[in-house]
């Protein structure tokens, strides 16, 4: 194949792709952590996921249209994230989450197209952008090109992660988000008010993929119809790295990131996202063909 | 009988009399001194924002016919009515609508949706009821492959779009004595029916040119990253990039460029006005070339808006924006309408039919003249450049007000 | 109820459904729709109701009978009809062997994660499907043009419709009153229990999707040639509407019921159309909230929040004591 071709003759191409896959990657794995955490401490599967990230750009796009720098629409969007989603869980969320995980897929389905229609209400479906007023660097005679708002992502990505697992493992409230998720009965017996840590939990999850929205707002388009893409691949990065597994989720973002960049390379942007796609299908029944012969399937 | 049996019984008996009643207490669109026109527009959805854009085009149209008095016909003064649905930008939605206003609205003349592909789900739809109708927003050619006669479109069609940009990049490399030949085009085009169209007018265009075309991807829709197509237009330097993805598709263009320093001697795109590209990316804008059906410089004038300048501040004073060209289509689509019906003389579809296939007028937007096929083939597509973060239109150069600045500067010296 | 009543009722039913289109000839497209969507919620039910699989990409199935009967149309130089009808058989034939090929892998996977694998692969139909060039890639596909007067083909595909929806629910009530529904009821309780009693369940699985896929595949090539633009997203491999709705109207209706799927559809559809005239601009919004609303309050929908309430009408006779039911009433 041609593409291939390009490749082999200009290997530096390939590094570029592999540099923007992975930075691609780190804003995947943002709005992943969050899916795991509330998959495995709610037992629910968030559709609504990749509509935080869509708020979180419109966040950045106020923030720039009052004169600010939208990098402080990072911070910003993840407080008012957070608020929107302790808001979401006490009116709808907490209604689905002691049902089996099928209800709570269709009812974050339904708020999903319910956001991301009143987001088209309210800010029409332009596309629009935000300036974060970061360079691009290149390197190596323009061969390689990197965006600094790029590179701001993977490190606040890092920096979430880190930050995540810290708390966690250190603090009250995290322990209390640990036992929950362990064994939600027993934590209640040993006094932990779980109705609390459910709602901690969602809040956090807008809050970090508000974040990650800031800086899609500032990296490319933002529009209400972006979300679908971020909430399938945080699902698939979650599914790939299982749960509960934090620097899994890491690794499996930046391979899926790096993937698709250069299945957009070599197959055409048309398959790209039918490779995505394929990809978490044979994914899936590869892993429930090997537990198949343990007698056991995918939970 | 069972209780069962009756809850079911009243249960459907109550639908059927429900159904009854909302079927035929449906208000009829004749209204005496009233032309009903129907539009299905997409005002949800991926082409909301240029539904909005046609929807205002259509009522600027009609409030400011009806201001000077209406719709003269047989000397009686008709006022002009638009009914809207939302066609959700789909296409089987589209064709529903189009049906309901025919069928349950009884419109009897249909103003055309935002976008190839819902106009190609409606036409058929009105040329099986034999309804005239004018569009201002499809421009895929194969419309006009089909054989429709109650199809009638005032905009240039897809395979004009990009081929100012085609030519000139030839004509410049003869200037500069390269074989135009020798030139190589990368083209990245949404995979939606009309970017599809422009690409197959590029293509016809590159061939003729005897161009080679390196690249060719066509972009889903849902993908809101160019990254993997612009590092093969790095690795291969082509000399002409070509771009159209509706408005998303021209910000991500201009704005990954940029971004990844890509080196092109020509970046030539679609919707760089609907994507406001100027506004939000300023200087990194410049040099890139636009295909628009219309620009409020034109020289166009007519008797209901005057010039194209006119129109604009008309239009911004209504709206508080700039009016895009598909506004302005929108609006050339009801003036074309009006102007059927006053030489017809009547409302009869067949004879307002037959006096839209002899149209030959002037409009703000353009002159309008339909060949058999109801294609527009008095008005050329514009085609700009941004210099200086402005739109100077460098062909044709018939219109052009400015030289083509050419080739790009690469990025390290802007 | 009687036999007798049951026979009244039907026919009731028969004769209304049969004389509307004349009766209400303005609505006729929008009825034909109502028996496309009677048959995505009683094709759906099969998998998600009766089985327990809650599938998502059901409408990998239509896409692919849209796609095979347009081409045939398209390729074989044949008259409309004759076309048209073998078309339809290419579609269920193709639609048949891509879950029976599918399904040996897909269906080995439960709960949560068959319902993103199977929303993946109507997704990935989708995207290979605008990038195929045979089939008109993302330009879309029109398919010819149905011969005839105006008016005649309004009926045409409004009877076809009717008589599709007829024939799989007379399929399905006599397979879910017999040892398959009895079969996949039992998948639906408890998979391993079912397997550890002897179950072919992989077997049944796979039949189970077949069923559906060829009734949706029908209905796909149907549905490309009533809508006459068949886009490879927005109309075949439409996931984010026909193939949610499909699931919902399920859901709302009463999802392993027989009934219920098709009570759904009717109330689905008819709140749609009304939303969509009377809330310009903010019928999504409406629709979202609806299947908030749904989901949450109704999960058993709208069957079994009327068995819980009022039993009676059901033939259930609830004791003060330990009872459970009477006779069961069939409907």
């Amino acid at each position: 194949m041609d593409n291939l071709l390009i490749l082999f003759n200009q290997p530096v191409v390939s590094l570029q792709i592999i540099v923007d896959g992975v930075l691609v990657g780190a804003i995947l794995a943002i709005a992943a952590y969050g899916m795991a955490l509330v998959w495995g401490v709610m037992k629910i599967i968030n559709i609504v996921q990749g509509e935080f990230v869509m708020l979180g750009g419109y966040v950045a796009l106020a923030f720039a249209d009052a004169g600010l720098s939208p990098l402080w629409a990072v911070p910003a969007g993840a407080v008012i994230l957070f608020a929107v989603g302790w808001a979401l869980y006490r009116l709808v969320i907490f209604r689905v989450v002691d049902r089996d995980l099928f209800i709570s897929i269709l009812a974050t389905f339904g708020l999903s197209i319910l956001l991301q229609q009143l987001a088209n209400q309210v800010f029409t479906a332009d596309v629009r952008t935000a300036e974060s007023g970061l360079v691009s660097r290149s390197f190596l005679d323009g061969k390689i090109v990197i965006a600094e708002v790029k590179v701001l992502a993977f490190v606040f990505a890092g920096l979430v992660g880190i930050a995540l697992w810290a708390f966690l493992k250190h603090s009250r409230l995290g322990q209390a988000i640990r036992a929950t998720a362990q064994n939600a009965r027993a934590a209640r017996i040993m006094g932990i008010n779980t109705d609390h840590v459910y709602a901690m939990t969602y809040g956090l999850n807008a809050a970090i993929c508000g974040a990650a929205g800031a800086l899609v707002a500032m990296t490319w388009v933002v529009h209400p119809y972006l979300g679908l893409p971020y909430t399938i691949r945080s699902f698939m990065i979650v599914v790939v790295a299982g749960l509960g597994n934090l620097p899994g989720v890491i690794v499996a973002a930046l391979g899926l990131g790096t993937a698709e960049n250069f299945a957009g390379f070599l197959l055409g942007a048309e398959y790209q996202i039918a490779f995505i796609f394929c990809l978490l299908v044979a994914i899936l029944v590869w892993r429930s063909r090997r537990l198949a012969r343990q007698r056991r399937y995918l939970k | 009988m069972s209780t069962q049996f009756k809850v079911i019984l009243v249960a459907v008996i109550a639908v059927i009399a429900a159904a009854t009643a909302y079927v035929y207490l449906q208000k009829d669109a004749e209204n005496g001194d009233t032309i009903v026109l129907g539009a299905a527009v997409s005002l949800t959805g991926k082409y909301s924002t240029n539904g909005k854009h046609t929807q205002n085009g259509y009522n600027l149209a009609a409030s400011r016919i009806n201001e000077r008095g209406g719709v003269k016909i047989g000397g009686k003064s008709y006022k002009l009515k638009i009914i809207f649905y939302d066609d959700e930008s789909t296409p089987a939605r589209g064709a529903q609508l189009a049906e309901r206003l025919i069928k349950q609205d009884g419109v009897k003349y249909l103003l055309g949706p935002y976008s190839s592909g819902l106009t190609k789900a409606i036409a058929p739809v009105t040329e099986k009821y034999k309804v005239p109708m004018v569009e201002g927003n499809g421009a895929s050619k194969s419309l006009f492959t089909q054989g429709y006669k109650y199809l009638f479109a005032v905009l240039s069609t897809t395979e004009f779009y990009l081929k100012e940009a085609i030519n000139l990049a030839a004509e410049q490399a003869k200037n500069t004595g390269r074989d135009p030949k020798t030139l190589t085009v990368a083209m990245a085009f949404e995979n939606d029916p009309f970017s599809q169209d422009i690409r197959a007018g590029v293509m016809e265009d590159a061939k003729r040119n005897g161009m080679k075309i390196v690249i060719d991807d066509k972009l889903p829709p849902e993908l809101n990253d160019m990254a993997a197509t612009l590092a093969k237009v790095k690795a291969l330097k082509p000399d002409v990039l070509v771009v159209s993805g509706h408005a998303k598709g021209a910000a991500l263009a201009v704005r990954q460029v940029a971004d990844m320093k890509v080196d092109v001697p020509m970046l030539a795109i679609t919707h760089c006005d609907s994507a406001k590209v100027i506004e939000k990316f300023k200087d990194k804008a410049n040099y890139t070339l636009c295909a628009s059906q219309w620009d409020r410089g034109l020289s166009y004038r007519d008797g209901w808006f005057g010039t194209a300048e006119e129109y604009a501040q008309a239009y911004e004073k209504a709206f508080n924006e700039s009016p895009p060209y598909q506004a302005a289509e929108s609006t050339a689509a009801v003036l074309t309408f009006v102007d059927a019906f006053q030489r017809a003389g009547s409302l009869d579809p067949e004879k307002v039919r037959a006096a839209l296939t002899g149209t030959n007028m002037q409009t703000f937007y353009g002159n309008i003249k339909f060949d058999s096929t109801g294609k527009n083939i008095a008005k050329p597509m514009v085609l700009y450049q941004i210099q200086d973060q402005k739109y100077k239109v460098v062909a044709p150069t018939k219109w052009a007000t400015s030289k083509l600045l050419h080739p790009t500067p690469g990025w390290d010296k802007r | 109820m009687s036999r007798g009543e049951i026979l009244i009722l039907w026919t009731l039913g028969l004769a209304a459904s049969a004389l509307a289109p004349f009766l209400f000839p303005a609505v006729i497209t929008q009825l034909t729709f109502l028996w496309l969507m009677i048959l995505f919620a009683l094709t759906w039910d099969i998998m998600g109701g009766q089985m327990g699989y809650n599938s998502f990409g059901n409408i990998f199935f239509f896409g692919i009978g849209a796609y095979a009967c347009a081409v045939i149309q398209r390729d074989s130089g044949l008259g409309w009809h004759l076309a048209f009808f073998i078309g339809m058989g290419a579609a269920a034939l193709l639609g048949v062997a891509a879950a029976a090929v599918l399904g040996s892998g897909i269906l080995g996977l439960r709960g949560q994660y068959f319902a993103i694998g199977s929303l993946g692969l109507g997704i990935a139909g989708g995207e290979v499907a605008a990038g195929w060039d045979y089939i008109g890639a993302g330009s879309g596909l029109s398919p010819p043009l149905y011969p005839g007067a105006l008016g005649r083909r309004e009926i045409f595909f409004y009877f076809l419709f009717l008589a599709l929806a007829l024939i799989c629910f007379l399929a399905l009530r006599r397979l879910y009153g017999g040892r398959f529904g009895l079969a996949i009821n039992a998948i639906r309780d408890d998979e391993d229990k079912a397997e550890a009693m002897g179950l072919r369940t992989t077997r049944y699985k796979t039949v189970a999707w077949c069923i559906s896929a060829f009734f949706v595949a029908m209905a796909g090539a149907g549905a490309g040639n009533l809508i006459g633009f068949i886009d490879p997203r927005d109309v075949a491999f439409a996931g984010v509407t026909f193939g949610v709705w499909m699931v919902l109207m399920a859901i709302l209706g009463g999802k392993g019921t027989l009934w219920g799927p098709i009570l759904g559809a009717v109330i689905f559809h008819i709140t749609q159309e009304l939303f969509w005239t009377y809330l310009l601009g903010w019928q999504r919004v409406a629709l979202g909230f609806l299947i908030v609303v749904i989901v949450v309050f109704f999960p058993t929908g709208i069957l079994g929040w009327l068995r819980e309430r009022h039993p009676h009408l059901f033939g259930e006779a609830v004791d003060a004591g330990a009872g459970t039911d009477g006779e069961r009433g069939a409907s």
